[in-house]
Formats: C-alpha cells, structure tokens, sequence
C-alpha cells in the first residue's frame, strides 16, 4: 500500500467529494418534490392520470439507472450537438457538462421511486385525522399541506435515510460519463499514478463516512433534534 | 431503422439477442451466488460466535454502504489479480477465470449482503415455539431447517427476495463498466458504431423492462406458491 499520491492530489479528491454531495443535494431536494407530484399523481381519482403517473413509475423502475443516464448523456446529447443553435450557442458549456445530465435521471429516478414510498406513506395515515382536518374547516389543500404530507414525511423519515444512502450510491455512476464525481476523481489519479487499487480503497473509505453522515443527520431529525412539529 | 435492429447482415440483433441472454444467465447465476452468501451470513449472524457474528456484520455494512460500481470496480480486478496470483504461488499458470464467472461472484457478494438481512430477518420472524416443537418432535439441525425453518420462512422472505431479483436485472448492467458483453455493453458498441445513441440505448431499456416485467409475473405466481399454507389475511 502506497499512498504517497494522496497529497498531491488532494485538491481533486475534495472537488469530487464536493460534487458527489452537490449531486446529493440537488437530486435529492428536486426528487422530493417532484416525487409528492407522482404520489399525488397516482392517487389521482382520474383513470387518466393515474395510470400515466403508474406507467411512469413502472418503467423507470424497471430499468436500470445507467441506461437512462446513457439515453439522457448520449442519446439527448448527440441530439442536442446536431441542432446548430444549440452547438454554437451560448448554453453549450452546460448542456456538454454531464454533470446535469447526471443530475436529472438522479431527479427522474428519486420521483419514482420516493413516489411510491410516499404514496404508501400517504395512505397509513389513519383517515380520521383528514377528517379532523376538514372538520376544522381545512381545504383539501391546507390538509395536504399542514397535516397529510408533515405526518407522512415525519413517518418515512427512517426509510428516506435508507433512500438517501441509495442515492449517495447512485451519485457514483456519474463517473461513468466522465463527470469528477469522488469516484470519478479517483479514477483520474489511478489513471495518473498508475496506483490501481489505493485510490479506489480510499474513496471506498469516504463512501463509508457519507452514509455514516446521512444517517446520523436523518438520527437527529427523527429524535427532533432539527425539525420540531406542533410549534 | 429496422435494418440496423433486425437480423440481416448489418443489423445488430442477433448480437443484442446474445447480449440479453447473457444477462439473464448473469442475474440468474449471481441470484443463487448471493442466496448461498446470504444464508451463510445470516447464519453466521445468527451464530452466536462472536467472531462470526463481527465479520458477517462488518460484510453487510460495508457492502451495503459502498457504491455498487465501486465494489465492482475493486473486486473485478482485484478479485482476478488475487486469484492469479494465489495460483501463481502453488505453482499454476494463470487461472483460467471467466469474465463470466467473476460477474456472478462480484454481483452475488454486493447482493448476498442484502439477502442475508432479508433471510435474517425471515427466521427471526419464525415463532420461537414451532422451533421448540420440532426440538420435542426430536428434529435435529438439517431436518429442523428442511422441514420447519426453510417452509415457515421462505413466505416471510419471498418479497424481499424478489425485490432483490429486480434489483439484480438492473444491477447486472453495471457489469458493461468492466467491459464484459452483456446486453448494455452490446448496445454502447452498436451505439457507437452506427451513431444510433438514443436508439439502441432505448432498445437496450425496453429489453431490460420487458424482463422485469416478464419477472413480475412469474414472481406472483411463485409468492402464491410457496404462501399456501399461510392465513389468507397475511398474504
């Protein structure tokens, strides 16, 4: 074991370890919210809607992640590069970086899969309290709002932990469409130093103190710590 | 369009055909790989031998905290160094070792940690006396687990098992990572070739769902199956 790569290459491993949280915190923010949209969606009363938000979650869960960041990365890609406006246009920086495509099949993903979760969450709150709700005049939007999705997201909070930890785990495929994500970053340096081992074990390392992280932040929230109901 | 998909002299299908099959023979083969880890580490969870109990534990958390891709990367090529090199010390040549075979392995040791929590949790939900009494009916070790612990857990694990097949059909893409042709590796080669991205990438996923949904069907018709027995309302 040699690690005398390590400080020379410090920098580019705190620049992955930063991107690999970025891509935890946006994915994860914007996938909550739109997974409320898709539990929302499929316990809609129309057939319509439904069953367009059911066929949705059933595809994406049906494939595998790195195929939809592969359609997204070089299929949107390449037909993104052969519209002349968008090739030379002043978007193009970003629209190459896959940092975002990376980013929006992480979206895309968490909407389905935290929806059902949350469609589940939705429908173990005992109905009297929506009753309650009502009886105290609530609209239907002020339930959902003050009482149905604080109660639900309070109840999934050890599953989200767990749902959180996944997508730390999802974060390192972006490293295979050449983002610098943490494992992205250590493949630079193996393939700079010709260490070929150590830099994965090292990252493995600091994979290991995320989910530690993750799941004692989500500790604390649940003993209310952070977030406390009812004040 | 139906030229470069189909089965003529410049279409790529016999070689998606061939790449599907692979990867239904991966998942297969890592399925039972991490069912066979899985009750390992669950029994030695279940041990009660301190060393056991650790290093099982120390495996479930580690591989279940660690990005996939990551695990994979590591003991796709250390695992194969290892093995050469431990051959190489008894005197054999290079081990005739499989990209195949190493598949199977790395995709069942990431996923037998999940298994194990899942068959752990199965017998730990068995009632401590039909135990008991299959002790008083005088059933020792293999015939106690063959005929009260196997029955009464596998309805109880049925659902996180099929779970996990799922999670393998889509898992066993990562393998394309390390440069071994299954179904997505074939596709980023056609991709590449014709410069069809977004087709044979499409293609690629539409295989993949119809196998989780084929999946899908034959799981409930296995959790009725092995349930029989149960009270309906536990279903």
């Amino acid at each position: 074991m040699n690690f005398s790569w390590f400080l020379p290459n410090l920098g580019l491993l705190l620049q992955g370890l930063e991107c690999t949280i970025l891509l935890i915190a946006v994915s994860g923010t914007l996938g909550i919210v739109l997974a409320i949209g898709v539990a929302l969606g499929r316990m809609s009363r129309s057939r319509v809607v439904s069953s367009t938000f059911g066929l949705y979650t059933s595809v994406i869960r049906g494939t595998p992640l790195l195929v939809q960041i592969y359609i997204l990365y070089y299929g949107l890609g390449s037909a993104f590069a052969a519209l002349p406006w968008l090739r030379w246009g002043p978007l193009w920086p970003y629209l190459r970086n896959g940092f975002w495509y990376v980013a929006l099949t992480l979206v895309l993903s968490n909407a389905a899969y935290w929806g059902e979760l949350i469609r589940s969450g939705m429908r173990a709150i005992p109905p009297g309290e929506l009753e309650a709700a009502s009886a105290f005049g609530m609209g239907r939007i002020l339930t959902l709002r003050r009482i149905w999705l604080p109660r639900t997201l309070r109840n999934l909070l050890p599953a989200l932990a767990g749902e959180t930890v996944m997508l730390m785990k999802a974060t390192a495929l972006a490293s295979t469409v050449a983002v610098t994500d943490l494992l992205g970053a250590a493949d630079i340096v193996r393939a700079q130093t010709f260490h070929v081992y150590e830099p994965l074990l090292l990252v493995a390392i600091v994979y290991l103190l995320l989910t530690y992280g993750i799941e004692s932040v989500y500790g604390r929230v649940e003993r209310g710590k952070v977030l406390r109901p009812g004040r | 369009m139906g030229g470069i998909l189909g089965f003529g002299p410049n279409g790529w299908g016999p070689a998606l055909l061939s790449g599907a099959l692979v990867t239904i023979e991966i998942t297969i083969g890592a399925f039972i790989c991490g069912l066979v880890i899985g009750t390992l580490t669950a029994a030695a969870r279940l041990s009660r031998v301190p060393p056991l109990v650790v290093l099982a534990r120390g495996y479930t958390t580690i591989c279940r905290a660690i990005p996939e891709l990551l695990l994979i990367l590591v003991l796709y090529y250390l695992g194969s160094q290892l093995l050469n090199e431990a051959l190489h010390a008894i005197g054999l040549g290079d081990a005739p070792i499989s990209g195949f075979a190493t598949a199977i392995i790395v995709l069942g040791l990431v996923q037998g940690a999940y298994a194990s929590e899942i068959i752990r949790g199965a017998i730990l939900a068995i009632p401590y006396g039909q135990i008991e009494a299959a002790h008083a009916f005088g059933h020792a070790r293999i015939l106690l687990f063959r005929r009260i612990i196997l029955p009464t857990m596998l309805p109880m694990a049925i659902g996180g098992l099929s779970n996990l097949w799922m999670v393998l059909i889509k898992d066993s893409a990562l393998i394309s990572v390390v440069g071994y042709s299954e179904l997505l590796y074939t596709a980023k080669q056609a991709a590449g070739y014709t410069q069809r991205y977004f087709l044979f990438y499409v293609v690629a996923a539409a295989v993949y769902y119809a196998m989780t949904l084929v999946s899908n069907i034959g799981i409930r018709s296995i959790e009725g199956r092995f349930g029989r027995w149960m009270p309906v309302r536990a279903r």
